[in-house]
């Protein structure tokens, strides 16, 4: 009797749950993830000493780009995961489809990189003496979208990279030129809540539209991209 | 084995380039459905590439294989695949990894991993990681895997390297259970005789090329004749 298709959901399910178990057991990416961010929360503390209002300045700033280094960390583990044991050719093999394994693996990302941001902004509160100025709230899309961009784009290049020799060199040489409108949407919406000098609408409709074209744009790429060899 | 054996697998004129190399030379091909394969050859002569090739993962550079009139892709349903590397998350135990794979096929209860875990001769409670199992015990639960979604097609690569004997023996016998159940079996093995009175044809290849096809585990030509 032949089995039922696969559904995406199903399928995404579960690869998300067993992404989160292999995680879980050798907490490789969020370990490497919070050392390095923890790294750069003291470091940077320690060379500045910046005063509170210096801090709501360029605060936005350094979080996104440890949050971004960071994230390379967890995206290359990621899929690395996948080639030990030639494991991602049974993925190949299977009738699964190929949006389910990058939905899996983009949320997957974001779930870990959302764990590492809720560890380390009462860090950055505590270290650089922030108080919010503008609307509290809107700091919550900006982390939702701004991280998503990161982990959509960061999964999908990462797949690309994960079978070149140089991949650690090669992710990052494609991912942060391609992030950088995402990245000044970050930093200055942020900026913009901390100081409340400017609105941040702005900067949530931006990030909303460029996590709109690259999730769209990654999911109509991605089949390609699993079966190239 | 049936005397009116029907083709199953198809391959006609396939060439498979990597760069400037040539692993597959234009090999053309029919099998018949419900026999054992043996593909024996030296390293390099294009076992691996061929195999992978008729599993969908490697793209033919020129030329078709068709599986039950199907694309290789087309046909993944039917095809169970065992490569040389397990295809298993070391960090799971034997029926996590299974339930995963099993959950690709839209296959959800547990019932039918048991099965073949059961049938390979490991037992599914066992809880220990793959990576702590034996080389004997991954090759085995990786050829569970390959059994998951009941192929009619099994492709296996090298599944007795590293094998003790006596657990290739019974390896052997799992597989000629299967093949007389109806299942089409291809092995890429250099331990031909191992399969000896169990395989139905054995397929020598040399440099990316089938030079000959026999009844058993011995050339009908000189080797060095067919060498070009």
């Amino acid at each position: 009797m032949t089995p039922p298709s696969a559904s995406l959901w199903a399928v995404t399910l579960a690869t998300l749950k067993k992404d989160i178990r292999l995680e879980w057991r050798s907490k490789d990416a969020l370990n490497s993830m919070l050392f390095f961010s923890l790294l750069v929360v003291v470091i940077f503390a320690f060379s500045f000493d910046p005063l509170a209002e210096e801090s709501r300045h360029i605060v936005g700033g350094l979080v996104w780009v440890a949050f971004l280094f960071a994230a390379v960390v967890a995206l290359n583990q990621t899929w690395a995961r996948e080639l030990r044991n030639q494991v991602l050719d049974a993925y190949r093999v299977s009738p699964a489809p190929a949006t389910a394994l990058f939905l899996a693996k983009s949320i997957g990302n974001f779930i870990f990189v959302s764990v590492l941001e809720a560890l380390m902004v009462p860090l950055f509160v505590i270290f650089y003496n922030l108080h919010v100025l503008g609307p509290a709230w809107q700091l919550i899309p900006l982390a939702v979208l701004g991280t998503w961009a990161l982990v959509v784009n960061g999964t999908f290049f990462a797949a690309m990279s994960v079978r070149t020799r140089n991949r650690e060199l090669m992710l990052p040489l494609l991912l942060f030129p391609i992030s950088i409108p995402a990245v000044l949407g970050m930093v200055a919406g942020t900026t913009a809540v901390l100081t409340g000098d400017n609105p941040a609408h702005f900067y949530i409709v931006l990030l909303l539209t460029y996590d709109v074209v690259f999730t769209t744009a990654s999911l109509a790429l991605f089949e390609t991209i699993l079966h190239a060899e | 084995m049936t005397e009116t054996a029907r083709p199953t697998i198809t391959v006609q004129n396939v060439v498979k380039q990597f760069g400037r190399f040539a692993a597959l030379r234009g090999v053309s091909a029919e099998f018949a459905a419900g026999r054992f394969h043996a593909i024996l050859g030296d390293n390099g002569a294009g076992k691996t590439t061929l195999l992978r090739a008729l599993a969908g993962l490697a793209q033919p550079t020129s030329g078709e294989i068709s599986i039950f009139g199907k694309s290789p892709r087309e046909a993944c349903r039917e095809i169970g695949y065992m490569a040389h590397p397990s295809l298993l998350y070391d960090e799971m135990s034997g029926m996590e990894n299974l339930r995963y794979f099993a959950g690709l096929y839209g296959i959800f209860e547990d019932s039918g991993s048991q099965t073949v875990i059961r049938a390979v001769g490991l037992d599914p409670e066992l809880p220990r990681p793959v990576g702590q199992y034996s080389q004997g015990m991954r090759q085995r639960m990786s050829l569970a895997r390959a059994l998951l979604q009941d192929p009619k097609v099994l492709l296996l690569d090298e599944p007795f390297s590293n094998v003790d004997v006596h657990s290739a023996r019974e390896m052997v016998g799992l597989l000629r259970a299967m093949r007389d159940s109806g299942k089409t079996i291809f092995v890429v093995t250099h331990q031909a005789v191992l399969l000896d009175g169990v395989a139905d044809e054995f397929v020598w290849m040399e440099a990316g090329r089938i030079v000959d096809r026999t009844a058993n585990a011995a050339r009908s030509t000189d080797p060095n004749e067919v060498l070009r």
